[in-house]
């Protein structure tokens, strides 16, 4: 253990703890998915459309029965499910059309790799062979992949029954942004494009299922078992009690692992038809060719200000490209990031309009940060833009507008009411890190060697704290579900401690935080509590780790089933020390009568009295455990401040991230070692999509990036160790302060890196670039702007 | 696919004769065969590195080697590598300086770090780097990993970190997975 093996009256919380979870990973003990097997247990392949729309006119699987080791294969009919995959966003007032999915396609398919059959066989080999002898007769229809093309008049429809490829419109914010722009010294206006990216996390799906005697459990790769199973229920028609589902250890999910997948559904199904247990492994290709996407919007950004630099309005008007099918949470992640669309700053009037677009491509969803790394990306890129219009220096044009720490809670021009918030106090700490004048100077000399070096910054706000219920749910945004957490805290005879939430983390290091959390309150060590998650049957109700809820709504759960085992714990102390219950108090590890600290017990002699019952009065209730459930009256609203320095090689367009510097406020810190681990991923990320990572399907459809060859997630040698910060401006609507951090990195980056390229360029004349700034892309600026030089 | 073929293999200084098809790739071989889980794969391409072992000495990517190329050699899996009472100097700085989260690609990684300190047990941030080009991990950033993998260097030029032969202990516990017959 870092730091001492007992609290010595220092508090746990706010130490960098190294992690509980560890041992077994560090030496192959960890046990994923595809680790567990079953005695009978067989495999399934998928069989996926080639086309990325057409109607199947038929399915021939004689071939592939015959195959030695081939136990079945099924079609769409087969299946026998008594609903298609879910869409869990309902927003009220709102039109938006909603195509049947299921698990296997029924008649048409709609994007590349759309499920049409599945073999079932005993050999993980073998069933991929007679995958490939099923013949399936596609008749091609006509394809859309660009979502604007999909708007006009004439396109080819996805869903011919819509007669339009348009999902949803969704609006946010004021009648008069229009009037208030018009009025403003100076408007601008700027299309920025986020493409579509891949969540991408290095353990693939996967799925076992196993059906017997009425009963079904699902061990699969989720953020979100107990999704899983209540739509498991609903799609096989069972009885959520009879069913189990198990997210054992999850190699990353990034939002990828957000949803209720077909082949969730379809193993159950599967495994319930033959009586036999299935399992699934997604390939990284089908990885990269069915797992929903994130990001693919398309933003014309108009915002307006006066000419010294005062902000007026932001009128945001957004076509999200949602692809074939709308997965658990499609539509609502760009209505996401509309609600911190104004960011930091204070603004007369604001307006975001959404249009959601049906294309021939996989779903998009939820992808790290969901919404809001987009809308941070637009604000923060349009922010510069606008400070280089009126020459003024972009953290000038900022500091004038941030919204002013006394204003907290502060509600916004789009009708959020941010919690806590200290934006010059972040930006200022930035700056001790790093001296923007220096990088100039540097950029000056290196430039006489054909360097081309940049710095942007990006300061930002978001959302998380997944959800109060009352503003979420379906009479708030339309999420047709509570977003409450809950959890159940259980001490032992031993006065060692169970902690069960109902969160899922998948590397998050939860365990590690939650049992600081807990140890400070009941005066024991994290070592003596452990922490159970991700299984609908030995924990508590939950729903999930995603949208950096975990701790801020999870942890909040814990504290509040924590406090009620104080409560019984401090009744137990003062009937057996003869005092009363509120001058009990814990000191140094044992509960205490205030103002006589030798008189007092331990945990383990309270668990003791607890669960022995001896000379406890009578109608005493043995046992010392307590659940709650908690739901945030809002989200939390975490900021910070990065900055990005950059190197471009304008020969070969080539772009370095040099120097990255992050400042972050998520509040009071629980494990400082996990917050800094957060950012550093959330950063990579963020820089894979400004630089590398892009999604790309050619004009008929088909996946141009479906491996790890073409789709390049950056390695280590692509990127430079990272320096971060934080500020502690504790949330009001938590009890611990804590906001969220595990998006926030993602969130912030990308804004930075592309501020900081357009930054270097600009002695070439280059004053904007969109994403992914490729060293082909660069260059063919860097060509065009010296051409136009020359001309 | 009905032809096997014979196989010979020391996994973790344990004898094993395994009778595959000769397509088997080393890591299903692993992995189903010998039910050593902690070997994982994370791609189709041999870009992700999660699959990294030491064969005879040295990291490869174990699904891009076929059981039968693997035939009389002598395989290292992270499970032998060292084991939770007796950590390898590169286990114990990836759980000191926080270079796992999800904890899927860190296998590859720690055999990846293992192979390169080995054979250069001095090496610059760059250099880490480098070497970790072929393991991808989505979590951390790569931070922490460089970090620990220089941190457990400086613990070698203290100590030496040798190219471990495998511990009683890790032996033990390759024999007890191994017996255990976690595969299919």
């Amino acid at each position: 253990m870092s730091g001492a093996s007992d609290s010595n009256g220092q508090p746990w919380v706010g130490r960098r703890l190294r992690r509980k979870e560890d041992p077994p990973l560090i030496t192959g003990r960890g046990r994923y998915t595809d680790d567990h097997s079953l005695p009978g247990m067989l495999f399934a392949a998928i069989v996926r459309s080639p086309e990325a729309h057409a109607r199947v006119v038929s399915i021939d699987a004689s071939a592939a029965k015959q195959r030695p080791g081939v136990h079945a294969v099924l079609t769409g009919e087969d299946l026998r499910l008594e609903s298609p995959l879910p869409c869990a966003w309902v927003p009220p007032g709102v039109e938006m059309n909603v195509p049947d999915h299921w698990p296997l396609a029924r008649g048409e398919v709609n994007h590349v790799g759309d499920p049409v059959a599945v073999v079932v066989g005993q050999d993980r080999y073998a069933v991929v062979d007679a995958a490939e002898d099923v013949f399936v007769e596609y008749d091609p229809l006509p394809v859309v992949v660009d979502p604007q093309e999909a708007l006009r008049d004439g396109a080819p429809l996805v869903h011919e029954q819509f007669g339009t490829n348009r999902v949803h419109r969704w609006s946010l914010g004021a009648d008069d942004v229009e009037q208030v722009l018009e009025r403003s010294d100076v408007v601008i206006e700027r299309r920025i494009v986020n493409h579509r990216t891949s969540g991408a996390p290095i353990e693939p799906r996967a799925v076992l299922a196993d059906y017997r005697s009425g009963e079904l459990t699902v061990t699969t790769s989720t953020q979100v078992p107990h999704f899983v199973r209540l739509f498991l229920a609903l799609m096989l028609g069972m009885s959520e009690e009879r069913i189990r589902v198990i997210a054992p250890d999850v190699g990353g999910g990034f939002g990828a692992k957000l949803q209720m997948y077909g082949e969730e559904a379809l193993c159950a199904a599967v495994a319930r038809h033959l009586n036999r247990p299935v399992k699934w492994v997604e390939t990284r290709s089908e990885h990269m060719m069915v797992s929903h996407h994130g990001r693919d919007q398309v933003a014309t950004v108009r915002m307006g200000a006066t000419r010294d630099g005062r902000l007026t309005g932001v009128h945001i008007q957004l076509v999200a490209d949602l692809g074939a099918y709308l997965m658990l949470l499609t539509p609502l992640i760009p209505t996401l990031g509309a609600f911190v669309m104004t960011g930091c700053y204070e603004w007369e009037s604001a307006r975001v309009d959404i249009t959601g677009v049906f294309t021939n491509k996989v779903a998009t969803d939820a992808i790290r940060g969901a919404g809001r790394p987009e809308a941070t990306h637009m604000l923060e890129v349009t922010m510069d833009q606008l400070a280089a219009e009126l020459g003024l220096d972009p953290l000038e044009l900022r500091r004038r507008n941030f919204i002013p720490k006394e204003r907290f809670p502060a509600e916004t021009a789009l009708g959020m009411v941010y919690d806590s918030g200290d934006y010059h106090g972040t930006l200022a700490r930035l700056l001790e890190h790093i001296d923007p004048a220096e990088v100039r100077r540097e950029a000056e000399g290196l430039r006489a060697r054909g360097v081309y070096r940049g710095i942007g910054f990006s300061t930002y706000t978001e959302i998380c704290g997944l959800a109060p219920s009352r503003i979420a749910g379906p009479a708030g945004v339309g999420v047709q579900a509570g977003l409450w957490e809950s959890a159940l805290v259980r001490v032992h005879v031993s006065g060692a401690v169970t902690v069960y939430s109902g969160t899922s983390p998948h590397g998050q290091g939860l365990d590690t935080s939650f049992a600081q959390i807990v140890a400070d309150r009941l005066g024991i060590s994290p070592q003596q509590v452990e922490v159970m998650h991700g299984d609908t049957a030995t924990g508590p109700q939950g729903l999930g780790t995603y949208g950096s809820r975990s701790l801020s709504v999870g942890g909040e759960a814990i504290v509040k089933a924590t406090e009620r085992v104080i409560d019984k714990a401090r009744r137990i102390v003062a009937h057996r020390l003869e005092a009363a219950p509120e001058d009990v108090e814990l000191r140094e590890g044992r509960f205490s009568i205030a103002g006589s600290p030798d008189r007092g017990m331990t945990l383990a002699e309270i668990a003791g009295e607890a669960y022995v019952v001896d000379n406890m009065p009578a109608g005493f209730e043995p046992g010392l455990e307590a659940t709650a459930f908690y739901d945030p009256e809002n989200f939390v609203f975490p900021f910070g401040a990065h900055a990005a320095v950059v190197d471009v090689d304008v020969e070969t367009g080539k772009v370095d991230v040099v120097r990255y510097v992050a400042v972050d406020d998520c509040g009071p810190a629980i494990n400082p070692m996990l917050i800094d681990g957060q950012v550093h991923g959330g950063i990579a990320h963020a820089i894979g999509q400004a630089l590398y990572e892009r999604i790309h399907y050619d004009d008929e459809g088909q996946l141009v990036t479906g491996t790890f060859v073409d789709y390049a997630l950056p390695s280590a040698a692509e990127l430079p160790s990272f320096e971060t910060d934080r500020t502690e401006t504790p949330s009001t609507t938590t009890s611990m302060g804590v906001k969220g951090v595990g998006e926030a990195g993602t969130i912030a980056a990308s804004p930075a890196v592309v501020n900081a390229v357009v930054d270097a360029l600009r002695p070439l004349g280059i004053e904007f670039l969109n994403m992914p700034l490729s060293p082909q892309r660069v260059w063919e600026a860097v060509q065009q702007a010296q051409e136009g030089v020359r001309a | 696919m009905s032809q096997r073929v014979s196989v010979r293999l020391r996994v973790n200084g344990v004898e094993h004769e395994l009778d595959v098809e000769p397509r088997l790739l080393l890591v299903h071989a692993l992995r189903d065969e010998l039910g050593l889980t902690g070997t994982h794969v994370g791609c189709d391409t041999s870009n992700c590195g999660a699959c990294t072992v030491h064969l005879d000495g040295r990291a490869v990517k174990s699904c891009t080697v076929l059981a039968v190329q693997a035939d009389e050699a002598e395989v290292t899996t992270i499970e032998g590598l060292g084991s939770p009472e007796d950590l390898h100097p590169v286990q114990e700085a990836f759980w000191e300086h926080h270079g796992l989260q999800c904890g899927y690609c860190t296998p590859g990684m720690i055999m990846a770090g293992a192979d390169l300190l080995a054979r250069n047990p001095d090496p610059s941030e760059q250099e880490v780097r480098h070497a970790l080009e072929g393991n991808l991990c989505r979590c951390t950033g790569y931070h922490n990993i460089v970090k620990a993998i220089l941190s457990a260097a400086e613990t070698g030029r203290r100590g030496a970190i040798h190219e471990p032969a495998p511990s009683a202990v890790g032996r033990e516990s390759a024999e007890e997975l191994a017996e255990q017959g976690l595969g299919a």
